[in-house]
């Protein structure tokens, strides 16, 4: 026999460890085995020469017990034209003797019956190294629930969910989830905050596959990931702060359609499975993998909805602007995911303005009361603005630079207006800010202009931000690679 | 039917840190306070400081880049070889 497939063509292949007292004990009967000449071979877990016959095959690396499945020492396997066609574990003297077909196999006086142990292939500090080598390549941990036990209930209780159910993460799901990135499966991305864990496409892929993401919108998980693992983005701050932020994503490019994203009627809602599941896919990742926690390390006060995860798409072909990819220096062409640090949407309602300029100043006088009316600066924000709200501005002729600049110059106010005490309001800027005039937002990318949304509507949506810049997060834009 | 899923976690476990010992008296310990950058914590910590000094302690003072980020490493280092306990503060 030279080969393996020889081995496994007819006949018989026992599985056995030296440190397993019934293995010892049936030695002398593998050896009566090994002599009739059907036994073909013993495969040894720990020692290759036990038992010390001909038949035996090192297996120390567990590569043949893994394969065949092996979780019980002695098994007994029989094979017909290279097809299994039947096991038996442990030590039952008629057991064996039915099973091999020959009667004496062992003295009358034997042992009648001795159970097996556990097949080193199957203990769980060797096990992921084995999935990963000889398996389905995956090195995380396999956890198993019992046959009684509910899955996605012991989900829940192994803190792993958001709150809402998961999708159960199974080997074949994952290396499903896995075919839709040409990124290997080991690459490390980035450490993820809070705890700065080496965050791995495996785990990512795992997460994503909880959240109930499809393959093909793995790539912009990972990309949302690797701008959210940043230093710059500062995502232990968004999970440590007090106020109810979380990673806000937008995607651009031809991307959008491949996968079926909403960037039309309820956008930023429920009932898109891509927009649903993408955002929390990346927020299961900071939790799991991360450790980023509710009560832990994310402090929020309030919290939001949107925390659960929110991502939508820009509706690039009904826009009457070039792309917000396009103004950061991307091809229309190029697929992107800009990560933003915010809140979650909040209605502007203005159905009466007929003039740009009018219904500039009542957005710039909505987007005032982000955070607070009377602080200003220091948080950018994004604004989805919708067809109808657009077309005030592109039929009389306004670019979305024209937009946004007389947004921010529509927001200046006087600061003797919001500083401490004015209007009897305590909250504001500190005093010696008196006496001059600032904006809502800085003009250099303080705001952000989406175009998106249902066809009849006279709303634009706001998205308040966090502390931006050195201090707080900046948002940012990627490619998304595939 | 069991089913096997993936462990979505990082699977490192947290290392067990030895809480050091308690400071037996301040007075000639050296207490280490951090202004972690937020608005009015100067000033809660300035009242410490005078207790402190009040009791003996030689106080250092330290302060956070941003109250956003974790403290830098180097900053953290700075502490722990100076000082035999740090007080943080919070602020607003």
């Amino acid at each position: 026999m030279d080969s393996d497939l020889e081995l496994f063509s007819d006949g018989y292949v026992a599985f056995v460890k030296e440190d397993c007292p019934t293995c010892l004990l049936i030695e002398p009967v593998l050896s009566r085995f090994a002599d009739s000449g059907q036994l073909n071979a013993i495969f040894s877990q720990d020692n290759k020469d036990f038992p010390a016959l001909d038949i035996t095959i090192d297996d120390s690396d567990l590569r043949i017990s893994f394969q065949h499945g092996i979780d019980t020492v002695p098994s007994l396997l029989k094979f017909e034209d290279g097809v299994e066609v039947g096991r038996i574990v442990g030590w039952l003297k008629s057991e064996w003797e039915d099973f091999s077909g020959i009667p004496d196999l062992c003295s009358e006086s034997f042992q009648d019956f001795s159970p097996g142990c556990g097949s080193l292939s199957v203990s769980p500090d060797l096990l992921p190294a084995l999935e990963k080598k000889y398996g389905s390549g995956l090195g995380s941990r396999l956890v198993e629930f019992a046959a009684a036990e509910d899955e996605v209930e012991k989900m829940f209780e192994l803190g792993w969910s958001d709150g809402l159910p998961l999708v159960p993460p199974t080997s074949k799901r994952v290396l499903r989830m896995l075919q839709g990135t040409s990124r290997s499966s080991d690459e490390i991305l980035a450490p993820v905050p809070p705890n700065l864990v080496d965050l791995s496409i495996e785990k990512i892929a795992i997460n994503a596959v909880m959240a109930g993401c499809k393959p093909e919108y793995l790539p912009i998980v990972i990309s949302a990931l690797e701008a959210v693992c940043t230093d710059e983005f500062n995502m232990h701050g968004l999970l440590a702060t007090t106020m109810p932020v979380g990673p806000v994503l937008f995607v651009n490019g031809p991307i959008r359609h491949e996968v079926g994203m909403n960037s039309g009627m309820n956008l930023l809602g429920q009932g898109n499975r891509a927009n649903s599941t993408i955002g929390r896919a990346v927020q299961l990742t900071i939790r799991n993998v991360g450790g980023g926690k509710p009560g832990g390390v994310d402090r929020a006060t309030h919290g939001s909805p949107a925390k659960v995860g929110l991502c939508f798409a820009e509706d690039e072909e009904g826009s009457p602007w070039p792309s917000y990819s396009q103004s950061q220096g991307f091809s229309p062409s190029q697929n992107t995911v800009t990560v933003f640090p915010g809140e979650g949407p909040r209605l502007i309602v203005d159905q009466l303005s007929r003039s740009p300029d009018e219904l500039a100043r009542s957005l710039a006088l909505g987007l005032l009361s982000n955070c607070h009316p009377k602080i200003v600066l220091g948080m950018d924000a994004i604004l989805v603005i919708s067809p109808e709200h657009a077309a005030r501005f592109a039929d009389a002729g306004w670019s979305k630079e024209d937009l946004n600049r007389a947004i921010i110059e529509h927001s200046i106010r006087s600061t003797d207006e919001l500083i401490r005490g004015a209007n009897g309001i305590a909250e504001g800027l500190p005093e010696d800010f008196a006496g001059i005039e600032l904006p809502k937002f800085r003009p250099d990318g303080g705001l952000i202009i989406v175009f998106g949304g249902g066809g009849a509507g006279l709303f634009s949506t706001s998205i308040a931000g966090w502390l931006s810049g050195d201090k707080g997060s900046k948002y940012t834009t990627k490619e998304i690679l595939k | 039917m069991t089913i096997k899923v993936l462990d979505p976690t990082s699977e490192v476990t947290k290392e067990t840190v030895a809480s050091p010992a308690r400071l037996q008296t301040l007075d000639g310990s050296s207490i280490g306070l951090l202004d972690i950058s937020k608005p009015r914590g100067n000033v809660f910590l300035d009242a410490l400081e005078e207790l402190l000094v009040e009791a003996g302690a030689d106080v250092k003072r330290f302060i956070k880049p941003t109250f956003t980020k974790p403290a830098p490493v180097d900053l953290r280092h700075e502490i722990a070889s100076q000082c035999d306990a740090v007080i943080e503060a919070l602020a607003d």
